[in-house]
């Protein structure tokens, strides 16, 4: 699936990184732990959370996720968005739920981070 | 790739800048080319062990050491020490106040997140004396460990 696919699957919203729209993922994480997404194979995957915290970005960053959305109209502070702006890590928000938007993107046949269904 | 060593302070409760040194590394590593998936390894225990030193350990320096054969991580602070650290190293089992599980961390994976992706692991830490966690990875291919779970 394309970014701009998953956008408009979950009616989502770029903060930044729209002009990645195009990059090509396969797998979907949802968490609001942090360790979680640290623990699983999460290189090449989307996060999906509700915390906008300076730790989701970096946390993307270390753990080779693609691009985070946020779940529940949830918006990161203008800090945030510079440093995943620096670290080209486009981030969405979406008006749905986390158990919204995971059901939308297993039904457009995407997978969890190991590959599961 | 030449021996070379780096170190950068953490400050206690800095969130803000917390996971600036493991980037640092990461991307130092991506430009000596070294394998992704041991790139990733390193990355992860850096960052959980700046995690750990910023929530629970004080002032502290997180130095790495990239030899020929090996990348070296100390991530060393001042802080109250570990009474009990096999017990520390079990997972579920935290410390943590409320206001770092809001962030989302201390939930207990730290320490056995970073045991698993390092090749060695030393801790070294008593009450009062701060603590010293000290992790190895070998950069031969034929000791590539698998990275998550």
């Amino acid at each position: 699936m394309k970014l701009s696919e998953l956008a408009q699957t979950l009616e989502a919203s770029f903060i930044s990184g729209e002009d990645r729209e195009d990059m090509d993922f396969d797998k979907v994480g949802a968490a609001d732990l942090m360790s979680d997404i640290l623990a699983a194979l999460s290189e090449h995957g989307i996060l999906l959370t509700g915390l906008a915290t300076v730790q989701v970005v970096n946390t993307a960053v270390i753990a080779g996720v693609q691009a985070i959305v946020f779940v529940r109209n949830k918006q990161p502070d203008p800090g945030v968005i510079e440093m995943a702006k620096g670290h080209d890590m486009p981030m969405l928000t979406t008006k749905y739920s986390m158990f919204v938007s995971c059901g939308r993107l297993y039904s457009a046949g995407l997978t969890g981070l190991n590959g599961a269904r | 790739m030449p021996a070379f060593k780096k170190r950068f302070n953490i400050k206690a409760k800095d969130f803000i800048h917390a996971g600036e040194a493991s980037i640092a590394v990461q991307n130092m590593l991506k430009q000596l080319n070294v394998a992704s998936s041991l790139i990733r390894r390193i990355a992860i225990c850096g960052y959980e062990g700046e995690m750990n030193t910023v929530m629970h350990g004080g002032d502290g320096s997180f130095c790495v050491e990239i030899d020929t054969d090996r990348i070296l991580l100390e991530i060393s602070d001042d802080g109250p020490g570990i009474a009990d650290i096999e017990k520390a190293k079990e997972k579920g089992y935290s410390t943590a106040a409320d206001e770092y599980r809001e962030m989302g961390f201390g939930a207990g994976m730290g320490l056995s997140n970073m045991e698993k992706n390092a090749d060695q692991m030393i801790i070294e830490s008593e009450p009062g004396k701060g603590t010293v966690v000290r992790m190895a990875f070998e950069t031969g291919e034929s000791h590539q460990k698998q990275d998550g779970t």
